[in-house]
């Protein structure tokens, strides 16, 4: 590289280029980004694109198989499975996007204090993550929603507690490695205060690593509203929600009714299997060391 | 006889983002037996990736295109990766650059040194122990029963580095290659490695290959020298010729380049330029007295140090690591606070201001440091524009419009060209990385700047010209520098006064020209021997006679 370069773009233009060529480098990256926007795509107009009323019962199409009227069949009331996985996007994505970003802002806050201030800062909030882990994370899950109330919200709230652990964990490690690095004194030398350089300089170098525990815990955060869903706790019928339709569609597989279960149960996977696909790329997005 | 190695227009290439790059194209060479040749060249220059060809352990992406790599007589290219296993260790040895890397941080190195007898079926299980010693005391590492039970991470730097040629003489292979084996090593240790591996080669008769950016050190320790330039072998010839008569133009600037006894810093630059005047000393600026350090764990680190910075001089800190001139730096920077003893600047005593509040102190701005490794001191997010703008928005008033032009004044002063201004640190050079790093120091007009070794990292082209940049801003700026180094000869062209530093204790301290030519302390003589300089450029006597003799 010589001084002889010509310029190259920079800012907005620079990032797209970029990500065209994340995307271009790893197809597999590309399939998840195609497949993350068609979830959001459905998440967002899948209300207006759905061609039933998800909550509408009729009785007289009572389980009926998947057909052209109703693409996944319908379920013991009557109602159109197709239009009630689809309406039922949003809410899976919400409570999870919620629970995710929840626990990214408080645990990563957490860690990144535990590791640059360490001493007592690091030994509490540390004992304390550890007391999180020693649960089962499911079962803490299920006694969070228990105690504090059967809604939407609780279950954001416990689904963020049990996530919070690994980002805490990620950000202290990351941070602890590059608090004495050249570039943080640097910054002190440059008049930041300990906030600011642990804020501005130090904790953007942690998202790398940060995204790719992201990108993981959204599967894991749908799973889990769902699968307390299936048990009872949180979302309740008529909603429809992914968690409850698999709940509600398993007493009939025996009697051969499958595609009450099968179709909630394939979007479910569907979108676990998107965000754990995404961690990679959107890791190679963030990392500027990635661009040349 | 054949030569023991012959390498014929080896071209080795890379596949990149960017498409196919060659990394070293039409590299020709032969070592005979009992012969030690120097690769010599600057980063980039293609002699690692050489070595790495010859061993074919290339990184991913890698494969040698075209050329032919024969050892022995074997074909290295046509040699199945089985074949390769045999010869790696046992027939070819190779001593890494970063000792620490290349051990497994989790294995006693005994184990490590027993491992590779074993896969090489020099030992047995019962006897990989009692051979593994024997390799240690061969490198002359003392106590070896004992050592041979510690981890890496329990041995320094120099005594990882016998380790590590331990293992790679652990067979008796024909063939050493060592690449750069003592970089980010003190020049005793230096010394004592690179002896050690001139009697092991010497008395085992086997051949090596020196790889090092070092032209001294090439000099002191090899029979013939390659220069290698972008890739390609630029010339080839006994070490006493190519110092006496370097026949490529790119030898020549290298030699001029390296600091060296008699040399002054413009004789370093390729185009001659009149020598920066050196500011007159004024008033006494930095006063530190009696200032000691004491880590938590009861280290003592510095000693009671006091000294004197007067305005516009330049004081030179020398000192092997360990020695606490970084400890020492970091408490006159106020990044660590003393335990003991006062830090006057101008008057005022900073060191009463806690290193966690200077920050916000008014005067932060005042004193200022030039890192190290350039890499590392640059946030990896910031482009270099936000690099250099950091300490203005902090610590001046500016404006956003001044500020801008600030920065711009910043770059085009320490000769950093604007469109680079945009760039992350990893789209730009060592050498415009130190750039970037000597503006942001220079933003809030410090009166006393710490130069923390900063050309160590650099080649020694860039070295010269980062070093003639300082001088031009000191006698442009006015400002005093306390440079902090391991190489008594780079201080030297720096600097009006040295001192040197040895166990947390100033040994001796006095004019620059004074310590190196009579220096009184045993010590500071050890330094000044270790350091291996190459024999004085021929080429410049006749220069300088002719000019002499000129009416």
């Amino acid at each position: 590289m010589t001084a002889a370069t010509p310029a190259r773009p920079t800012g907005l233009r620079a990032f797209l280029a970029h990500g065209a060529y994340v995307l271009r480098d790893n197809p597999v990256t590309l399939i998840a980004f195609a497949l993350f926007l068609f979830i959001v795509f459905c998440a967002v107009f899948g209300p207006l694109l759905a061609p039933y009323d998800p909550l509408e019962s009729n009785a007289a199409r009572a389980l009926q198989p998947p057909s052209a009227d109703h693409w996944f069949g319908t379920d013991s009331l009557g109602r159109d499975v197709f239009s009630r996985v689809l309406v039922a996007t949003r809410l899976d994505l919400a409570i999870s996007v919620a629970a995710v970003a929840l626990s990214f802002c408080a645990g990563s806050a957490i860690g990144a204090a535990a590791g640059y201030w360490g001493g007592w800062v690091d030994a509490v909030t540390g004992r304390v993550v550890d007391t999180i882990m020693a649960f089962p994370l499911f079962v803490l899950a299920m006694g969070i929603v228990a105690a504090l109330g059967n809604t939407v919200e609780n279950i954001v709230y416990a689904t963020a507690i049990i996530n919070l652990p690994f980002y805490a964990r990620v950000a202290r490690a990351e941070v602890a490695i590059r608090r004495e690095a050249g570039f943080a004194q640097a910054a002190r030398l440059a008049g930041n205060s300990d906030l600011r350089v642990l804020a501005l300089h130090i904790f953007p170098n942690a998202l790398p690593p940060m995204m790719v525990q992201l990108s993981l815990n959204m599967g894991w955060a749908i799973l889990n509203a769902a699968g307390l869903s299936f048990i009872g706790l949180g979302v309740r019928p008529p909603t429809p929600e992914w968690g409850i339709m698999v709940a509600e569609g398993a007493n009939f597989i025996v009697s051969g009714e499958w595609w009450l279960a099968i179709f909630p149960g394939l979007a479910l996977m569907l979108a676990v299997f998107t965000f754990n696909l995404l961690g990679d790329g959107l890791r190679d997005l963030v990392d500027p060391r990635r661009r040349t | 006889m054949t030569a023991l190695l012959d390498v014929s227009d080896l071209r080795v290439e890379f596949a990149t983002r960017h498409g196919v790059v060659s990394a070293v194209q039409d590299v020709s060479f032969t070592l005979e037996k009992g012969e030690t040749l120097g690769v010599v060249g600057e980063s980039g220059s293609g002699k690692s990736v050489t070595s790495y060809a010859v061993m074919r352990i290339l990184d991913r992406g890698g494969r040698i295109a075209e050329g032919r790599v024969s050892y022995a007589g074997v074909d290295l290219r046509a040699a199945s990766e089985r074949e390769m296993g045999a010869i790696r260790g046992r027939e070819i040895g190779m001593i890494f650059q970063n000792p620490r890397a290349a051990l497994n941080p989790i294995r006693k190195v005994g184990r490590q040194i027993g491992d590779v007898l074993i896969r090489h079926a020099r030992a047995t299980r019962q006897t990989a122990h009692d051979r593994a010693v024997e390799a240690l005391r061969a490198v002359e590492i003392r106590n070896p029963e004992a050592r041979a039970h510690a981890y890496p991470f329990e041995l320094s730097g120099g005594m990882c580095q016998r380790v590590v040629i331990a293992l790679a003489l652990a067979c008796d292979p024909r063939l050493l290659i060592a690449d750069e084996p003592t970089t980010g090593l003190d020049v005793t240790t230096q010394k004592a490695v690179m002896d050690l591996i001139a009697g092991l080669t010497r008395a085992r008769g086997m051949s090596a290959i020196l790889i090092t950016h070092d032209l001294g050190l090439a000099a002191a320790y090899c029979d013939r020298i390659a220069v290698m330039k972008d890739g390609q072998v630029v010339e080839t010839a006994p070490s006493a010729q190519v110092f006496a008569r370097p026949a490529h133009a790119y030898t020549a600037k290298l030699m001029r380049a390296t600091a060296r006894p008699g040399a002054r810093l413009r004789d370093l630059l390729e185009t001659p330029k009149p020598e920066a005047p050196r500011p007159a000393p004024g008033a006494a600026l930095l006063v530190v007295e009696s200032l000691a350090k004491t880590f938590a764990d009861g280290v003592r680190a510095v000693k009671g140090v006091s000294f004197t910075i007067r305005e516009g001089e330049s004081l030179g800190l020398v000192g092997e690591s360990g020695c606490g001139k970084s400890t020492t730096s970091s408490m006159v920077m106020r990044l660590l606070d003393p335990s003991s003893g006062r830090i006057l600047l101008g008057g005022e005593d900073i060191g009463t201001v806690p290193a966690a509040h200077f920050p916000r102190d008014r005067r932060r701005g005042a004193i200022q440091m030039v890192f190290q490794d350039a890499t590392d001191s640059l946030n990896p997010r910031f482009t270099a524009r936000r690099a250099i703008a950091d300490p203005l928005m902090r610590l001046t008033a500016l404006g956003g419009r001044e500020r801008a032009a600030k920065v711009e004044a910043l770059a085009e002063q320490v000769g950093l060209p604007l469109h680079l201004l945009d760039r992350f640190p990893h789209q730009l050079s060592g050498g415009q990385k130190a750039r970037v790093g000597i503006a942001r120091a220079l933003a809030t007009s410090p009166k006393l700047l710490i130069l923390d070794e900063p050309t160590a990292a650099l080649d020694v082209s860039i070295q010269a010209v980062v070093l003639n940049l300082l001088a031009d801003l000191r006698a442009e700026l006015g400002m005093s520098y306390l440079f902090v180094s391991h190489d008594l000869h780079v201080v030297r062209l720096l600097c009006d006064r040295v001192m040197v530093m040895r166990g947390g204790e100033i040994v001796e301290e006095g004019d620059a020209e004074t310590v190196m030519e009579r220096p009184a302390h045993p010590y500071t003589r050890s330094l000044l021997d270790a350091a291996p300089v190459p024999p004085a450029l021929a080429a410049e006597t006749p220069l300088m006679e002719t000019a002499r003799c000129a009416p």
